[in-house]
């Protein structure tokens, strides 16, 4: 049981991680950019 | 396009030569590789001469790595990079040339290497003619690879490390293929060797076709 | 380069829409995936299915969406061809770290081991290797054309090699289980629990890769014209030095 939630954990974390500093990322420069 | 490349493999070949950088740290190099492949593995002479062709094409291929870096290394000096692009000698052979000289250094340390083998891993060199088209075949994938991800990273800073991690990948089918085709020659089966020297072969012309077209764009940006 | 022009508004809609359909999709996934009931074979592990193989699923699709823009940037020299090619190379990489991870997982309880040397995990592996290189030296050329050219070259020599490498190393060892995408097995059918749930499993996977180079794109895009507002406001600052001292020029 614990393999599959380990499996599913670092396939969550992963894509959301990258997907958390994509958004970021894009906040961050339009942010520089109006300013 | 031929007599340009035969000018830079000259040019490079005679740097080699008065400078015997090859000669007198990249071959002490590979040397050194084989006998620490040798401590690592069991001193027993069974795993040795069995991981042998391994040992020998992993050797040749951070070999290869070392001749690639200093080939770009010898243009990096005094703006030669400006020198190079504006010199009007066709990029194609430029190309050709440079890889040629690679390959030229590449194989005369294998045949070293195979006196090494044969002498420190105990290893009978059976069915020479396989082994030395196996050799050929794959130093010229290694060598058109190495020059064309060499051009990739030739203007950066981080050149040294980041070439390694470009290019070490790239060459594990060479890695593969020379290997299983040593084993299958050395093994006394030199039918088996026939898919795998197909692959070198299919590698290296591959990479050379990519070079041949791809080397003046990757020069003129780099 | 020129300066890239400002997404329009309906790209941010689109984008909108792909980044809640991924939403929606991936909790599927995940969702179905959990619940499947166990297999004789493979216990729980193989609820895997739903993940592994779409991720795998994904980083080949990124590999060929970088190749063709590659191919479109070195054809027509237009910025927006390369910033696709970085954006899947670079998204590649993720799903292709999350394919060898899951592959990992899944394998160490079925088949007792961490890691098995068949044609594709290994070519996975390499190709991990292989992005990352490539995204790693794109990180250290300078915005221009120049870049755009190393970089599609790079995705292309990868493309070139994957196929290499895996029947290289299918030709040296075969020991993966037969394949259920490329080589379907005819007992499977739309009934089978798994198949559903990988087959979602896929959708939610493309659209998430879709959403995520959408993202990636319109990062590139901001972050070149950033450099290039950056460099606009250097030149400016050299002149404004020039003058004071020289006096006007004609």
């Amino acid at each position: 049981m614990g393999y599959v939630a380990a499996g599913y954990l670092v396939t969550l974390g992963g894509l959301g991680a990258y997907s958390a500093w994509l958004v970021r990322r894009a906040k961050q420069l339009k942010h520089d950019r109006a300013r | 396009m031929w007599s340009d490349a035969g000018l830079v493999a000259g040019k490079d070949l005679r740097i080699e030569l008065r400078s015997r950088v090859a000669l007198n740290q990249v071959l002490p190099f590979s040397f050194v590789v084989l006998v620490l492949f040798a401590f690592a593995l069991d001193p027993d002479r069974g795993v040795l001469e069995r991981a042998a062709p391994g040992l020998f094409w992993v050797a040749v291929l951070l070999t290869s790595l070392l001749a690639t870096q200093r080939s770009f290394a010898v243009e990096a000096a005094d703006a030669n990079r400006d020198r190079l692009r504006m010199s009007g000698l066709d990029p194609a052979g430029l190309f050709l040339g440079k890889a040629g000289a690679v390959a030229v250094q590449l194989l005369l340390l294998e045949v070293l290497l195979l006196v090494g083998i044969s002498f420190l891993y105990g290893i009978a060199l059976r069915s020479f003619g396989l082994l030395a088209l196996t050799c050929v075949l794959a130093t010229l994938g290694l060598a058109a690879a190495g020059t064309v991800y060499g051009v990739m990273a030739f203007g950066l800073r981080v050149r040294e490390t980041l070439l390694p991690l470009l290019v070490l990948p790239v060459l594990a089918p060479v890695l593969l293929a020379a290997t299983r085709s040593f084993e299958a020659a050395l093994a006394g089966a030199p039918r088996e060797t026939v898919g795998w020297l197909g692959l070198l072969a299919a590698f290296a012309a591959l990479y050379t076709v990519v070079g041949l077209f791809g080397f003046g764009p990757l020069l003129e940006e780099s | 380069m020129t300066t890239p022009p400002t997404p329009a508004p309906a790209a941010g809609r689109a984008s909108a829409v792909l980044g809640w359909a991924s939403l929606v999709l991936v909790g599927a996934t995940v969702g179905l995936g959990l619940v499947l009931p166990r297999t004789q074979e493979q216990a729980e592990y193989s609820r895997l299915i739903a993940v592994h193989p779409p991720a795998a699923w994904a980083s080949y699709v990124a590999v060929g969406v970088a190749a063709v823009a590659a191919i479109g940037f070195l054809v027509t020299r237009r910025g927006g061809w390369d910033r696709v090619t970085i954006a899947s190379l670079e998204v590649g990489a993720v799903f292709t770290a999350i394919t060898l991870a899951t592959g990992s997982i899944w394998g160490r309880p079925t088949w007792g081991v961490w890691w098995e040397w068949d044609a594709r995990l290994t070519t996975e592996a390499l190709l991990l290797a292989v992005l990352l290189g490539a995204v790693a030296l794109r990180r250290s050329l300078a915005p221009g054309l120049g870049r755009g050219v190393i970089t599609s070259v790079a995705a292309l020599a990868t493309v070139g090699l994957l196929p290499v490498v895996h029947f290289s190393v299918e030709w040296w060892r075969s020991q993966h289980q037969a394949g259920t995408l490329l080589a379907p097995d005819p007992a499977t059918n739309a009934d089978n629990p798994y198949i559903v749930a990988m087959l979602v499993g896929f959708v939610a996977f493309s659209v998430l890769f879709a959403w995520m180079v959408v993202q990636r794109v319109r990062i590139e895009a901001l972050e070149e014209e950033a450099d290039g507002i950056v460099l606009d406001r250097a030149i400016a600052e050299r002149r404004a030095e020039a003058s004071p001292a020289r006096g006007v020029t004609a």
